[in-house]
């Protein structure tokens, strides 16, 4: 009458296992429509609201005073980064520069909100609601339990970057394009920052922040930890993603190569910080 | 005198085949306070198993033991042969639970809260038996409402059909009728009597006297943390009362006095005003007694035989624990 027959000890990850417990939780987020749709607002405005206002007062109204304020505020760009901007006109290569390097934060500070807020309630959600015990008792191992719980944090935030991004391109082509010789965007730097450097630092953030998770007592406890972890983590992110557009050639890639071992280290901890007992609720004795 | 049976108050082991579940002094502490305190019992394969044992008796926590959910500090555990510590996915393959609260996603149709259940114990989407299963448990009708708008009792029969969905060897049950009208909960009863008739082991915890009685193959009773007694209901009994026992009541009760010398009876105790009860080398005697006591001028105004229940055993046991049981003799 046995399920499945399975040696009395397996040592590998069930990645059947994995994606149905992130499929599952995804499938209840989407449910939650109270929840999503703030989240959704949020990257609609860093990515296609607040960018498409600036670029449009500079380019097709020509905002003097704007133009000249961050024309000033780019006179502090490093030369590498000044020798790559383009446009024959003072508000032309304002909007550029504008495009190109001082909205790289809103990469990072999107998907990491998003992911916190999400990663929060996963663990602690699951013991409030009871469904923690139906885990608990499940021949699911807590490292797949984590994984699982970690990707459906990880992937509405990197979505939502992916999809925002994708808006913010078109945005930037459109509006800027025409008064810079075409279409130009995404530079190498932002697909180095969206692929690279983005994915490690919500996988760092997402380590943190579902141990939090497993450890307090309810999901407000657990939302307002997560923001006391989380807002030094975007500050982090949004300096290191800024030098990944301003600094030299290849700083993009040695910023997400650092943070990707940081991350792969976080990850490893919170999997070893896992515990049947957390998804009860029963306290970490063992 | 404070003694009314002489039966022993450790689990006594059953003889026969190797138990499916078999728990061995175990002990588990949350902080200071001890969940299991030398907690020991065996469930035999195809029987009923049931924890009796008020709120914080542990009963929750053995069964968390058994899965291997929870590691326990000392003690010693089997499951189907397996230590579920080292060998926890085996044996968690092989059991079906059904928790205090169902722990089922109400965000989720009950249909997808027995796929994830299906897809987590490894079954193939198209090979797992949702239909079939649903309706054993005649909830096939709502299998595409979201679990939230569930009654209780429908949540319990999903929670029920989850847990038998991927065909267990071992049901582990937490009070499966809490919450439940007495239809549904009779309705409850019922299917678990039918999963053990199939030939599933099953272990239910329960503080309801009443759903052990016409449940329970072995009853293991505890209190806080440890199991203080073990074995068939009717074993129990006999343990516990080897004797007839009688109940008698007069118009005064200065003659109940009486009742002690009268040939046969083994010993009195008071029960409830105005009422003795006496333990008796045979029902046959009753007769006898009564015309002893009307000749004494005694107007007996109730004679009632005593059939004890669980309800009377597990009293009983807490009784004798807190020393409170005395006789008259």
């Amino acid at each position: 009458m046995t399920a499945a027959v399975v040696p009395a000890r397996r040592k590998h990850m069930d990645w059947n296992r994995v994606r149905t417990i992130a499929r599952t939780d995804l499938k209840q987020l989407a449910q939650a429509r109270d929840f999503w749709l703030p989240m959704v607002a949020l990257g609609a405005i860093f990515f296609v609201v607040i960018p498409t206002l600036l670029l449009v007062s500079l380019t097709k109204w020509g905002n003097i005073n704007a133009v000249n304020q961050i024309g000033q505020a780019l006179n502090a760009l490093p030369d590498r980064a000044k020798a790559a901007i383009r446009g024959d006109t003072p508000s032309a290569r304002t909007a550029y520069a504008l495009a190109v390097f001082l909205f790289a934060p809103v990469a990072i500070v999107v998907p990491l909100t998003i992911a916190t807020a999400v990663g929060a309630s996963t663990i602690v959600g699951e013991r409030e609601r009871g469904t923690g015990e139906f885990l608990a008792h499940s021949p699911a191992s807590v490292s797949e339990i984590y994984l699982g719980k970690l990707i459906a944090s990880l992937i509405p935030g990197y979505v939502t970057t992916i999809v925002g991004f994708g808006m913010y391109s078109i945005i930037v082509n459109v509006t800027v394009g025409p008064k810079v010789g075409g279409w130009f965007f995404p530079t190498k730097e932002w697909w180095v920052l969206i692929a690279w450097v983005v994915p490690p630092f919500l996988a760092l953030t997402l380590s943190l922040v579902l141990r939090l998770s497993a450890r307090v007592k309810s999901t407000a406890a657990a939302q307002q930890a997560a923001g006391l972890v989380s807002l030094p983590l975007i500050l982090i992110a949004y300096s290191q993603s800024t030098g990944a557009l301003f600094g030299a050639a290849n700083a993009g890639w040695y910023i997400g190569a650092i943070v990707w071992v940081v991350a792969l280290f976080g990850l490893r901890r919170g999997m070893k910080s896992m515990s049947r007992n957390r998804l009860l609720g029963v306290g970490d004795e063992n | 005198m404070t003694i009314v049976c002489d039966a022993p108050i450790t689990p006594v082991p059953s003889a026969g085949a190797e138990p499916t579940v078999s728990l061995t002094d175990v002990r588990h502490t949350f902080g200071t306070k001890p969940a299991l305190s030398g907690c020991s019992f065996s469930a035999r394969a195809g029987q009923i198993t049931v924890l009796l044992g008020p709120n914080g008796a542990g009963k929750t926590t053995a069964l968390r033991v058994v899965t291997g959910a929870l590691t326990p500090e000392q003690g010693r555990v089997r499951v189907f042969g397996l230590d579920p510590t080292t060998d926890g996915e085996a044996v968690r393959l092989r059991c079906g639970v059904v928790s205090a609260k169902p722990a089922l996603y109400d965000r989720l149709s009950g249909r997808e809260n027995l796929r994830y259940s299906a897809a987590l114990y490894g079954l193939n989407e198209g090979h797992a038996p949702i239909e079939e299963t649903a309706a054993r448990f005649g909830i096939q009708h709502a299998l595409e409402q979201q679990v939230g708008g569930y009654s209780t009792g429908m949540k319990t029969r999903l929670a029920l059909a989850r847990s038998i969905l991927h065909s267990p060897d071992l049901l582990l049950l937490d009070e499966p009728t809490s919450g439940l009208d007495p239809e549904s909960s009779a309705a409850v009863l019922a299917l678990i009597r039918e999963q053990a008739a199939a030939g599933l082991t099953v272990v239910l915890c329960t503080h309801l006297l009443l759903e052990a009685e016409g449940l329970a193959d072995e009853v293991v009773v505890m209190q806080e943390g440890a199991s203080v007694l073990a074995g068939a209901p009717d074993d129990l009994m006999a343990r516990y009362w080897p004797h007839p026992v009688a109940r008698f009541a007069t118009a005064d009760p200065r003659h109940l006095a009486l009742l002690s010398v009268q040939p046969g009876v083994i010993q009195t105790r008071p029960f409830r005003a105005g009422r003795v009860e006496i333990t008796l080398d045979s029902f046959e005697r009753i007769p006898d007694i009564v015309e002893a006591l009307t000749k004494a001028g005694a107007r007996v105004s109730a004679v009632e035989p005593f059939q004890p229940t669980l309800e009377d055993l597990y009293f009983a046991i807490r009784g004798l624990e807190r020393g409170t049981m005395t006789v008259l003799a």
